[in-house]
């Protein structure tokens, strides 16, 4: 009964690395994941959309986070993978990839486990983050993956596209 | 909601109730046209039985006043008036917003109640009863009216019946009343002039009649004739599964000949029809009204099965079936990228095979996905009516190439751009009926709207004879925007293409185009977004007018496949003209100046390696793809020309929107994707991205 209970708290995540960090991603907004595969750049787009890929039949846009979260960039690897991933944008369901050094494993976080985002230190836009989980010695970033592509975001990506077309 | 007897008859009425508008608003145009009289009545009628039937008791009841009084209008009560038609009119809307089951229902039944009595308000003295008598009539009509039958008639008449005064060419003409009617007259006994009594008659007469009305009827026409009359009337089969009986079955059917006889003549095998009459066992006009027959029968079973052979699709269905045939294509030029470095001939043959089946597969998916424009067309016809009458102006529309063919999402997309474009024609490009007098115009404006085939496009043109776009003062508006230079030199066709620019609508200083242009630019990119481009002409005082041009389809196009330092493109082959090599000594000649010589003429074109930012190994031969965007040449350079490619467009989606220069992606035989170039839009960026630099 208690499991039960505890249940409709947890939650399954997705975690990968990207350079010695670990990040999380629900794993209900996790559509599959594929081997790196070519990704056909699109001109005149921010540096961090690295291009697009055939899901299948879709075109599918694929992000580098490493950029996004304007970390040091390295040679993909063999574990190197792209996460496809469903996001909400305005309203709208989106499919989009997303680069990442390796995936590592699905994982059960309770919500006592989680523990908001500290303000500073992550390196990162607060924004993006959900909370911090814990595992053993190792932190989790759980990524909000819809703000990550909110329409604040998006918009900045549109500047940014215009600013490449009129420079 | 899901009632399927319900559903069909929404599906059905949708057709009818545009049937009833077109009818209408035709007879506006020509008030006693019986034709269209008859028709609108027939339309009324259909809607009141079926929505009766699917259970749209209200629709049935509205229906049946609306088609009373075109009962007193069919029978030459009534008047056909302006304001009749406006009525009836706004009663179809009403019908419509019934049938789709808009709006408060006890608003509608409001509505409904006040169309009726201002329809009742018509009747030249009629009352009530009078009305609900007619109704029950009605229902036995209607049931009869929808089977159609074919009758074969003879008759002799008595050889004296001119002494009694029978006319018998008015028994025909009342037959052919009746319906559809042929008349063969047998002469066969007329003797020579010698024994010729003119008061006489040694004529029969066989006739085809195609009737809905009934034996009884047919027999009426003969009832005062019927004591000196021989008549036979027999009722002819054209059931599709059974071949109209051949000329001999017929005569002898008929009784002109003998089977035996006919079996004899059968044998030898020559022209029936010749041979009996030769062996006189039967009189050529026998023949003549056999074949007759024979020929009337055929057509009712053609026509008969043209019916039956169309069928009702979803469009979703449809898209689907594009979608699957978008696959197939992507999957079969992975097919042949992989056959074409073998060598086993058996593969390569089926590998073709596949190809050319996909390809006839292709065409014809996309096939059933075109309509003619004509339907949007006539939508608009209601549109204009509704203006002209808002506005004070008296406007006709004329249509052209109606039957011009358009994939349909291009037809349902390009209907807000229309009514946007016939809107602005109306109300800003026509004068008031007294400005044109005085301007010496006829008082009625015209609005011109035409549809016409052009390669792989369709250029819709939509066109006024009013007052025009005043070149100058666009001038002095743009550059007071700010949108142009104040030294430049334009055309006029830039000039006029400036109402397209978003907030250009508000020039108020511009009287001649004072408002013309509210939300032109939403035109503009609801056009473009369809692939299309937008052109203005216009003479000051003559009129204006709008082409637009657009692809055929949407969802498959040839394409020309280009490489660029590893990354592949693909260009719409419809605007390829031709393809150049281009070396290093002609870039050095031309001083770094991107231009080329193409027999004689100067093309400017766009290094797409620079303009994409795009590194790697410059090949020794470059390639210039020169193709013609709107109106010009322009090149753009290439590493090289991959080739032709079956392009299936999908869409880069959302996080791609503000994404200039390209227009969609494609996925390449070998499961990558290429970006599919707007040629119009990338020769807009580099133009303007030279200013820029030399500015």
């Amino acid at each position: 009964m208690n499991t039960a209970e505890n249940q409709s708290e947890r939650q399954q995540y997705l975690t990968f690395r990207l350079g010695e960090e670990i990040f999380a991603v629900d794993v209900t907004q996790v559509r599959e994941i594929l081997d790196l595969i070519p990704i056909t750049r699109v001109p005149q787009m921010p540096e961090f959309m690295l291009g697009v890929i055939n899901l299948r039949g879709s075109v599918v846009p694929v992000i580098n986070l490493r950029r996004k979260f304007r970390m040091e960039q390295v040679e993909n690897t063999r574990e190197s993978c792209i996460i496809v991933l469903e996001i909400q944008l305005e309203g709208e369901q989106l499919v989009i990839g997303a680069l990442a050094d390796s995936v590592q494993e699905v994982l059960e976080l309770g919500e006592e486990q989680i523990e908001p985002a500290p303000r500073i230190g992550t390196r990162l836009n607060t924004e993006f983050i959900r909370g911090m989980g814990k595992k053993e010695d190792d932190f989790l970033i759980i990524l909000d993956i819809d703000r990550v592509f909110s329409s604040d975001e998006l918009a900045r990506v549109q500047d940014v596209g215009e600013l490449a077309e009129e420079g | 909601m899901s009632d399927p007897v319900r559903d069909a008859f929404r599906e059905e009425s949708a057709e009818l109730l545009l049937d009833l508008e077109n009818g209408l608003l035709e007879l506006a145009e020509s008030q006693d046209d019986d034709e269209i009289i008859g028709r609108i009545f027939r339309i009324l009628h259909t809607i009141k039985g079926s929505g009766g039937m699917a259970g749209f008791e209200d629709v049935s009841a509205f229906a049946h006043e609306i088609e009373a009084i075109f009962e007193e209008v069919r029978n030459g009560h009534l008047e056909v008036s302006r304001e009749l038609l406006n009525q009836t009119l706004a009663a179809r809307d009403l019908l419509k917003a019934m049938i789709d089951d808009e709006g408060e229902s006890s608003l509608r039944q409001e509505e409904a109640r006040q169309l009726t009595e201002a329809l009742r308000t018509f009747f030249p003295q009629t009352n009530e009863t009078a009305i609900s008598a007619e109704v029950s009539d009605d229902v036995v009509e209607s049931r009869e009216e929808t089977t159609e039958r074919l009758y074969r008639i003879r008759f002799r008449l008595a050889p004296d019946i001119f002494c009694k005064g029978v006319n018998p060419l008015y028994l025909i003409r009342e037959l052919k009343q009746l319906g559809r009617c042929r008349v063969i007259a047998q002469v066969d006994e007329i003797p020579t002039l010698q024994e010729f009594d003119a008061e006489q008659c040694y004529v029969c007469w066989d006739l085809i009649l195609l009737t809905s009305a009934g034996l009884n009827a047919i027999r009426d026409v003969f009832i005062f004739v019927e004591d000196d009359c021989e008549l036979q009337i027999d009722e002819l089969s054209f059931d599709d599964d059974e071949d109209p009986n051949r000329l001999g079955e017929i005569l002898v059917e008929r009784g002109d000949l003998s089977s035996d006889d006919l079996q004899a003549v059968l044998s030898e095998r020559h022209k029936i029809g010749e041979l009996l009459v030769e062996k006189n066992l039967v009189s050529s006009s026998s023949v003549d009204s056999a074949l007759v027959e024979q020929e009337e029968v055929r057509l009712q079973q053609k026509r008969n099965s043209a019916g039956t052979s169309s069928i009702r699709v979803r469009s979703e269905k449809l898209d689907l079936l594009v979608d699957l045939i978008g696959e197939l294509v992507t999957v079969q030029a992975r097919l042949s990228q992989n056959v074409a470095g073998q060598t086993e001939s058996e593969l390569c043959n089926i590998s073709e095979e596949v190809e050319r089946l996909t390809w006839a597969l292709r065409d014809q998916v996309l096939n059933i996905r075109m309509l003619p424009i004509g339907t949007t067309f006539s939508k608009f016809k209601r549109l204009v009516h509704d203006l002209s009458q808002e506005l004070g102006k008296s406007v006709q529309l004329v249509t052209d190439g109606a039957e011009t063919e358009l994939d349909k999402t291009v037809i349902d997309r390009l209907h807000d751009p229309l009514v946007h474009l016939i809107r602005n024609c109306i109300d800003h490009g026509l004068e008031s009926p007294q400005q044109r007098q005085t301007a010496g115009k006829p008082s009625m404006g015209t609005v011109h709207l035409s549809a016409i085939h052009a390669g792989a496009y369709v250029i819709i043109k939509v066109e006024d004879d009013g007052i025009g776009l005043d070149a100058e003062a666009l001038r002095e508006k743009g550059i007071a925007m700010g949108l142009i230079p104040a030294n430049s030199e334009l055309g006029d066709k830039e000039l006029f293409s400036l109402i397209l620019q978003p907030g250009f609508s508000t020039a108020k200083s511009v009287t001649s185009v004072s408002g013309r242009g509210v939300g032109m630019d939403v035109v503009r990119q609801e056009v473009e977004s369809l692939r299309g481009t937008i052109e203005i002409e216009s003479r000051e005082g003559a009129g204006t007018c709008f082409s637009i041009k657009l692809p055929l389809t949407l969802a498959i196009i040839d394409g020309l496949l280009v490489n660029i330092g590893g990354d592949n493109f693909v260009m719409p082959l419809s605007a390829v003209e031709e393809c150049i090599e281009l070396d290093h000594r002609t870039v050095e000649k031309a001083h770094g100046r991107n231009l080329v010589h193409v027999r004689g003429e100067i093309v400017p074109y766009v290094r797409l390696r620079d303009f994409f930012e795009i590194h790697g190994p410059l090949p020794e031969l470059e390639q210039v793809v020169i193709v013609e965007v709107e109106g010009e040449r322009v090149g753009f350079a290439v590493d090289y020309v991959v080739g032709e490619h079956q392009t299936v467009i999908k869409a880069l989606g959302k996080l791609y929107r503000h994404l200039q220069g390209i227009s969609g992606a494609t996925i390449l035989g070998d499961g990558t994707v290429a970006l599919i170039l707007d040629l119009a839009g990338l020769s807009k960026l580099a133009e303007r991205e030279e200013k820029e630099l030399s500015a």
